[in-house]
């Protein structure tokens, strides 16, 4: 058999292949190991008391900023995404025009890099709008980072559901949006909630678009108009002074769970309930 | 009633298109002046930053980010394409099961945890072995191909999946293994595919910020070797802009729109590729 010069063997291909997607799962669990078996020991009382002081630096005021954060940006975000996805496969002509021009839009506002979001943010809401810098002014510009996120989830949720539904719903006598808020969504409630999951991963890892628009302070917020750290922007500041190592571990630890926990609750609301298109 | 929420719909998703064209009006109103008046060609290839004196010339930070991008490249895409062909092809099930999880949660993993363990871990190692202070372009680029490596084995193996069945079968029926067929018959004909998931790889890599700073030594200096430090686009707004004022706040911005014009210029070569 003549041996085409660029092929060396099936044997040694395959062994490329396991040797690649073995050292990706190295990599994640060398990550995780180091950081377990580095930050497990400073995972104690102290690090989770109510206030933070450079002697315990607690985590729990970051902890509550950032669900508070996640909660405004969630209210904002979610309905936007949802109720424009709920236009573009319900409303809109396929093909149209206004589709394609939003759809380029969401791509676009998807491909932007988190800090020019957090630049924006702090050109726009904190200054323009008068937020100053400020857990809203965080909010509004994660907000409008994860609106594309949620509007292209939220669109495939909406596809997914047969158009049978629809139909029986317009035969029984019911209008457009009657047939949207009691068939279509409820039908598509479990890939919403997985495209919400997704949003709120991205909200608790993000850095970079929050330090220039809700700020460092390591204190729990009193009103939406004060400036607080998130959990991500307190492992940036600790890390940054550099003096906390084992807490600083402790605290990447603990985020890293929130995350695989997160993860794990998207990933068996897909197996459990999404319908494969 | 209907039309009502008919508006309110159209209004969501007319939300979308307000959203990226206030983000270009600002940026453009905040940061174009600066560049005019330092002079587009000096803002662009001037090779010196010194804010104090007020020269600004960002070639520095576009070589930053051109030399880890490009390694995070070489480092993490031979690997990302191997493992996206392992998952498409070699995977047996029950080991898909287990570690296809593990690369969606290697995608949300946040960056600052990247960058800790990258400044811990990573940083000390390059410097025991190659010398020099650690932080540089070498350990940006290697934690930059760490976190671009789910971006290009999900997008990768995504665009292989969707590769007729026949083109496989016609391989194998012509006497190919099932390797030379996934590499010689389904790859090359996945191309435009998995371009796609590696220019979507540069896409995060140009835009990685807080990461890369922990990790590649922030001097603005055009890096001359892979142990140099080194500060992108990304790092230097976040570096300057807590106390930058006047012009200097300006550039800043103008660094801002210059890196937004350049992820246009990737994700506009994504869409494209994508919809071949």
């Amino acid at each position: 058999m003549k041996r085409n010069p660029t092929y060396c063997g099936s044997r040694a291909l395959r062994a490329l292949v396991w040797f690649a997607a073995a050292s990706t799962v190295a990599i994640l669990l060398v990550m995780i190991l180091d950081l377990t078996i580095k930050g497990l020991p400073y995972v104690k009382g102290s690090l989770f008391a109510w206030t933070y002081t450079s002697e315990n630096v607690s985590l729990v005021p970051a902890a509550v900023n950032t669900l508070v954060m996640t909660l405004v940006a969630l209210l904002v975000a979610v309905p936007a995404g949802v109720f424009a996805a709920v236009y573009l496969v319900e409303y809109a002509k396929r093909g149209s025009r206004c589709v394609n021009a939003v759809r380029l839009a969401a791509e676009t506002l998807a491909g932007i890099p988190s800090i020019v979001y957090g630049l924006f943010g702090a050109i726009f809401f904190v200054r323009h709008l008068g937020c100053g810098k400020s857990l809203l002014a965080g909010s509004l510009t994660l907000a409008v980072m994860i609106l594309p996120l949620i509007l292209r989830t939220s669109e495939e949720a909406l596809q997914s559901v047969p158009d049978i539904y629809r139909e029986g719903s317009f035969g029984l006598g019911a209008g457009r949006v009657r047939t949207v808020f009691r068939i279509v969504l409820p039908a598509a409630a479990p890939g919403l909630f997985a495209g919400v999951l997704l949003g709120i991963g991205r909200i608790v890892g993000e850095s970079a678009a929050l330090v220039f628009t809700s700020g460092t302070v390591a204190q729990v917020v009193t009103s939406l108009l004060d400036s607080g750290r998130t959990l991500s922007v307190h492992l940036y500041a600790i890390s940054g002074e550099g003096l906390y190592i084992g807490e600083t571990y402790a605290t990447s630890l603990v985020l890293l769970l929130f995350v695989i926990a997160l993860n794990a609750l998207a990933g068996f609301i897909q197996r459990r309930f999404v319908r494969k298109i | 009633m209907e039309r009502t929420f008919k508006l309110v719909f159209a209004g969501a998703a007319a939300l979308a298109v307000v959203s990226v064209g206030t983000i270009c009006l600002f940026l453009i109103l905040e940061g174009a002046p600066a560049i005019l008046r330092i002079g587009v060609v000096d803002f662009l290839a001037g090779t010196s930053w010194r804010p104090g004196e007020g020269v600004f010339g960002i070639l520095p930070m576009l070589a930053g980010s051109g030399a880890i991008t490009l390694g995070a490249i070489v480092l993490g895409v031979p690997i990302g394409i191997l493992t996206a062909v392992f998952f498409a092809f070699f995977a047996p099930r029950a080991v898909a099961r287990i570690v296809h999880p593990a690369v969606t949660l290697m995608a949300g993993i946040p960056s600052v945890v990247y960058g800790f363990f990258g400044l811990m871990t990573i940083v000390p190692l390059v410097r025991s072995l190659l010398g020099g202070r650690g932080m540089c372009v070498l350990s940006a680029s290697i934690l930059l191909a760490m976190m671009i490596l789910p971006t290009v084995i999900l997008v990768a193996e995504a665009a292989l999946k969707a590769i007729p069945q026949t083109i496989y079968e016609g391989a194998l029926a012509l006497g190919a293994t099932h390797e030379r067929s996934v590499f010689a018959a389904v790859l090359p004909a996945a191309r435009s595919g998995v371009l796609a998931a590696v220019i979507l790889g540069v896409g995060r890599a140009i835009g990685e910020t807080m990461a890369v700073i922990m990790v590649a030594g922030n001097q603005p200096l055009i890096p001359t070797s892979l142990l140099k430090g080194v500060r992108t686009l990304t790092t230097n707004v976040v570096l300057e802009m807590g106390y930058a004022a006047d012009l200097h706040r300006e550039a800043l911005i103008g660094t801002a729109l210059v890196l937004f014009l350049l992820t246009l210029l990737v994700n506009g070569s994504f869409s494209l590729l994508k919809r071949k």
